[in-house]
């Protein structure tokens, strides 16, 4: 039984009680205490259960690398699970509740499974649920997936905010333990811009716990000092409460700052830095490691460094007898904390045949029993310690006596934290004396002149002494003796022992487990981690994959070194999505760009389509109506009367310079550069390949320069393909290309009445004579200075005018409002699209994708035969892209007039070298026109121009075939004549 | 969080993408007479009072003045390089101007832009194009505020980005 002791606890202010509640019952702990703190102290040894067996489970450490204690925290909007009861920091009216139990925490149905562990070994899943086959689908899936899991997933919106920040140091520290803290303090005075995080709430890590003398002062008072050293200098940056998450390339990394969750509070819950370093310096300590002893998980066995953080930090006594058992003299500081407080060590177990270092010596002074040569066989006890039977590490767990005892506290020696060193490729070497990975310091993570970048200092670069930690400071500490790498105790154990020697407790996987999976050929520690899933669970193995992989190695009788560790990811604890989404949520996910007239559109009934980032109406809604009948409306009305079309949003590049003309020849497929001043072409361009990738008209605005309408997702594109080529190959063509697609706002005038309209809005002349088709002139409409192109995509009478952006609104209401009389009515995406089928006209991303030439689509006549050269002419020319089978464009008729599905394929006989059936075809455009009253599609087909009139089926994968014949894609005015009006 | 920042619209600023050799006398003279400041150096900005010149590439300026001149300015640079390979163009209307004031006006930058924002590295006259958020963007830090420019389309997002930065407080990374 765990309770408060009676005075103690440098970290808790007895004085500032502080009430809480755990499975909704009422509890009270005091300010400073972690809630795994103040649940000990209150006697609530029992914080979860496992995921697997649901055996019942308390804390096992006091930091970041706990993997028992996880509980739902919060409630609503602040719900979250799986937070670590031994880094959540207590508040008042603080809510938590255990996990992975039914109904209750103490009565839980699950742990029926534990009775069953024996036939739940390693990979028991994969080979009870693989036959037979569809059992899986429909039996054995739902059923596991209804057990599974740890916390609840939260189902309320999360009420707090989150934000990220950007952060250049020369330093970065990661860690402020006393290694941490000597860093900062000589880059600090040396003037560098140093940043040093610490994930907990506390500075000094370890050794304000362990207490050596520095510097001549107790670890805890030479702490305050760097600290308030630290804080004075303007260079240096402190942050507690910010873990240093992941290491990436060239000295950027991320932490993962809490300010939130330590109590109610104002801004943003969590903060991602996301920081530049000239160089990282990893003082990341060491974490203890677990013995694998049976019965290792039974609520009362802790790690011995969490033992005494419990009695010296929050005054928590973790019972009133505890057996120490290790491998090492550290653990020794624990029995002499405990004696210390008051409290019984019942005995020291120590797995080596001799124990007599300096601390050993100052246990045995005390009176405290010390048993060289012996270990735990087993611990008995089911909710809590009881005793433990003890036996001889040499031998197979004869048992020698049973000490009655309340808490076990081990140590199998320590663990470099060298994640953060390793998260960029930094590499390890096995430390034999130590038995330990440590970082390799002659192969650092290597940055972009080749130097490493990160550097590990104090118990994170393999050196476990404070003396190490403080080069150039006097320290007065024991000295200790070597460890014996222990990693199953008794040595020779059973198969009934090792059944019950935990090495993940999250996950349940056993000493048996790991050595099962040898057995059964994982030879691979990657192989091997994913079957039994050890090292799988939210801790990530922070406790287990040293001493799984040595039992993996001994399994397979290879050295540790050579069966390697597994890989090190970023983060190093979990970090939460609010934290990484940061302010992109709700309105802020992600940018809508809104052309000048969007406000209007929303007005009057637009239904959007998004375009890219753009939102563009995809038809405009009267009351009552459908998107389908808005649509016909809109098609019909302007053939009939004239449509308005918002197409600001298609891209505008001015090409400029003595040698503009002979750049874009190459980069359109026909010629530009004969273009006269005052005249629009329909241009073409492709990729080098020959692949189409972009259309639109350009215009030629002076002797030098011209203008290049490209499509609307091309804006950005096909200017960034122009500066790659002008800059990387024509560095010496005098051409400059500016991306102006914002500038204007554009409005296509469309339909018979078009001019109609134009004219009563007063200004320029717009007839027939004065703006043939495929021209442009600059003049006024309306009073607004315009530039009209006689251009158009409909095959109606079109005229696109562009006006300044800040004039588009104004503009459009000139129009809409002039167009009254002649029946003008807003059209959308939709509608362009439709009115464009009607015509063959095709359409970048329909007709294409990547894989269609110009030829393809019947445009030859847009491909220049005359010119040297152009972007994709060598490309087009190629075998393959010039072959006569290729599949063409076409237009496609349904014999009963119904809409094509959209992709459908056309079959063809046989099947291919894949038993699949073959295809001849697909749809590229397929619409219902309201102008003619049916289906309209466009396709590729096999020969296609060269079958018209033929019969093609076409399937959608399921479903009856639908029959459709090949006729000319040009459905409407084949002359022309529409578009002069 | 008034006293951290505050974020405002500038209205229409008239702007022209200026793209030549900027080490011609004569670009550097129409940019003195339009602007009244010189060819400002890679990443800097000469700016008083929403008049002046930025540095965008190197062969790029960004010329600042009142939106009623722009048009004006772009004909009188066609006439002063006349003969020079160069382009000048009216894009005042293609962005929007904001101003981000107050102490905290550094960190609600640093919270969206990838960029070094210490006054240290960030001194008053700096220019930098980067991104807000997910959005291109420019900015230069004037004696007492920020002013950020970006495309028109996402001016609301880029506003409303920087808004909830500075009602979300400060970091006490670049102010006490």
């Amino acid at each position: 039984m765990t309770t408060r002791l009676g005075q103690g606890g440098r970290l808790i202010d007895r004085t500032r009680a502080v009430p809480f509640t755990f499975n909704g019952r009422q509890y009270q702990g005091f300010h400073g205490d972690t809630l795994a703190s103040a649940l000990l102290g209150a006697g609530q040894q029992l914080m979860g259960r496992s995921f697997k067996y649901h055996r019942p489970r308390s804390v096992v450490a006091a930091g970041a690398e706990e993997p028992n204690a996880l509980i739902n925290m919060g409630a609503g909007g602040q719900f979250e699970p799986n937070q670590r009861a031994t880094t959540q920091e207590l508040w008042a009216g603080l809510q938590a509740a255990s996990q992975n139990h039914w109904p209750s925490l103490d009565w839980d149905i699950g742990a029926a499974n534990n009775l069953l562990s024996r036939f739940l070994p390693a990979g028991f899943y994969y080979k009870m649920f693989i036959h037979p086959r569809s059992f899986w689908k429909h039996i054995y899936e739902p059923f596991i997936r209804q057990s599974a899991g740890l916390g609840r997933a939260p189902q309320a919106r999360d009420d707090a905010t989150y934000e990220h920040v950007h952060v250049h140091a020369d330093v970065l520290i990661i860690g402020g333990g006393i290694a941490g803290l000597q860093a900062a303090l000589t880059a600090g005075r040396a003037g560098e811009r140093v940043l040093l995080v610490e994930q907990t709430a506390h500075w000094g890590g370890r050794a304000v716990v362990d207490g050596p003398v520095i510097d001549g002062t107790p670890a805890e008072y030479w702490v305050k000092q760097a600290v308030a050293e630290l804080a004075a200098l303007p260079n240096v940056t402190l942050r507690a409460r910010c873990m240093g998450a992941g290491v990436y390339d060239h000295g950027s990394a991320l932490a993962y700052e809490r300010l939130g969750d330590h109590g109610p509070h104002m801004g943003p819950r969590h903060r991602l830095w996301r920081i530049r370093a000239g160089r990282i310096i990893a003082a990341t300590g060491a974490i203890e490691r677990p013995l694998s002893f049976a019965g290792n998980d039974i609520p009362g066995v802790m790690l011995a460094s969490a033992v005494r953080d419990y009695v010296v930090n929050w005054g928590v006594s973790p019972g009133d007898r505890t057996v120490v058992v290790t491998n090492n003299d550290d653990a020794y500081r624990t029995a002499l904390a405990l004696h210390g407080a008051g409290l019984i060590v019942a005995a020291v177990l120590d797995a080596r045949p001799v124990a007599d270092g300096p601390l050993v010596a100052q246990v045995r002074r005390l009176g405290i029993r010390v048993e060289a040569g012996r270990g735990i066989a087993a611990v008995k006890g089911r909710g809590s310690v009881k005793g433990v039977q003890v036996c001889l590490q040499a031998g197979e767990g004869a048992v020698l006596e049973e000490i009655a005892c309340d808490a076990v506290a081990m140590s199998g020696g320590w663990s470099p934290v060298v994640h953060l060193w390793s998260h960029c490729g930094g590499k390890l070497v096995w430390d034999d004396a130590q038995a330990l990975f440590r970082p390799d310091a002659t192969r650092p993570p290597t940055g972009a002149d080749g130097a490493g970048f990160v550097t590990c200092v104090g118990a994170a670069s393999g050196d476990l002494t404070t003396a190490g930690a403080l080069p150039g400071l006097t320290v007065d500490e024991p000295a200790q003796a070597p460890l014996m790498p222990v990693w199953l105790m008794p040595q020779g154990a059973g198969i009934k022992l090792r059944q019950k020697m935990w090495l993940d407790y999250q996950n349940d996987v056993k000493v048996s487990d790991v050595q099962l999976a040898a057995q059964e050929g994982y030879e691979s520690v990657e192989h091997a981690k994913r079957y039994t899933t050890l090292g799988m669970a939210t801790d990530q193995g922070k406790l287990s994959n040293i001493n799984g992989l040595a039992v993996l190695s001994g399994a397979l009788n290879a050295p540790i070194p050579q069966v390697g560790t597994t890989t090190f990811r970023p983060p190093y604890t979990p970090i939460s999505m609010g934290a990484i989404g940061g302010v992109a949520r709700g309105d802020l996910f992600q940018p809508v760009r809104r052309t000048p007239m969007y406000d209007w559109h929303t007005a009057h009934g637009a239904d959007w389509e998004p375009v890219g980032l753009w939102r563009r109406p995809f038809a405009y809604l009267n009351p009552g109506e459908t998107v389908h009948d808005a649509v016909n409306r809109e098609v019909k009305n302007t053939r009939v009367n004239v449509g308005l079309l918002d197409a600001s949003t298609l891209g505008k590049l001015i090409v400029k310079g003595p040698d503009a003309g002979r750049f874009l020849d190459m980069m359109y497929t026909n010629v530009m550069s004969t273009l006269p001043i005052g005249k629009c072409r329909y241009g073409l361009m492709c990729s080098e390949n020959g692949f189409l990738m972009d259309d639109g008209v350009v215009a030629r605005i002076a002797d030098d320069t011209w203008l290049c309408h490209t499509t609307t997702g091309g804006a950005d594109r096909i200017h960034a393909h122009m500066e790659d080529w002008l800059q990387c190959e024509w560095w010496d063509w005098q051409v400059y290309v500016a991306n102006v697609t914002e500038q204007y706002a554009q409005v296509a005038v469309v339909g018979p009445k078009a001019r109609l309209v134009l004219e009563s809005l007063g200004g320029m002349d717009v007839s027939k004579d004065a703006l043939p088709f495929m021209t442009w002139k600059d003049g006024t409409l309306g009073g607004f200075g315009v530039r009209v192109y006689r251009i158009s995509f409909s095959g109606e009478m079109s005229y696109e005018i562009a006006v300044p952006a800040g004039q588009g609104l104004a503009f459009w209401e000139a129009v809409h409002a002039a167009g009254q009389a002649h029946g003008v009515m807003p059209y959308g995406t939709e509608t362009l699209h439709i009115l464009r089928a009607e015509k063959g006209y095709i359409m970048i991303g329909d007709e294409t994708d990547g894989t269609v030439t110009p030829l393809d689509l019947n445009l030859g006549w847009a491909v220049s035969k005359k010119k040297a050269d152009f972007l994709g002419k060598r490309g087009m020319e190629r075998s393959y892209l010039a072959r006569p089978d290729r599949w063409k464009l076409v237009g496609l008729e349904t014999l009963d007039g119904s809409v094509l599905p959209d992709g459908a394929y056309a079959v063809a006989d046989g099947a291919n070298e894949n038993g699949q059936g073959r295809t001849q075809g697909r749809v590229t455009s397929t619409y219902h026109s309201a102008n003619l009253g049916r289906g309209i599609a466009m396709g590729l087909v096999e020969r296609g121009p060269d079958r018209m009139g033929e019969v093609v089926e076409f399937t959608n994968g399921g479903g009856p075939r639908i029959p459709a014949r090949i006729v000319d894609p040009v459905l409407l005015d084949r002359e022309g004549v529409r578009l002069d009006g | 969080m008034a006293d951290f920042a505050t974020v405002r619209d500038l209205g229409p600023v008239g702007m022209i993408t200026l793209r030549g050799d900027l080490s011609s006398p004569a670009l550097a003279a129409v940019v003195a007479e339009l602007t009244g400041t010189a060819v400002p150096a890679p990443q800097s900005a000469h700016i008083d009072a929403l008049r002046g010149a930025a540095w965008m590439s190197p062969d790029e300026l960004l010329l600042i003045l009142p939106h009623v001149e722009a048009a004006g300015a772009v004909a009188r640079i066609g006439v002063a390089l006349s003969g020079q390979h160069h382009l000048a163009a009216d894009v005042s209307d293609a962005r929007r101007v904001i101003a981000v004031n107050g102490p905290g006006a550094a960190e609600v930058l640093a919270k969206l832009a990838p960029v070094d924002l210490h006054p240290a590295a960030f001194p008053v006259g700096m220019f930098r194009r980067s991104r807000l958020g997910q959005v291109a963007a420019a900015f230069w830090r004037e004696q007492d505020r920020f002013v950020v420019v970006c495309f028109q389309s996402v001016g609301d997002y880029a506003h409303a980005l920087l808004a909830q930065s500075a009602a979300d407080g400060p970091v006490g990374v670049f102010i006490p």
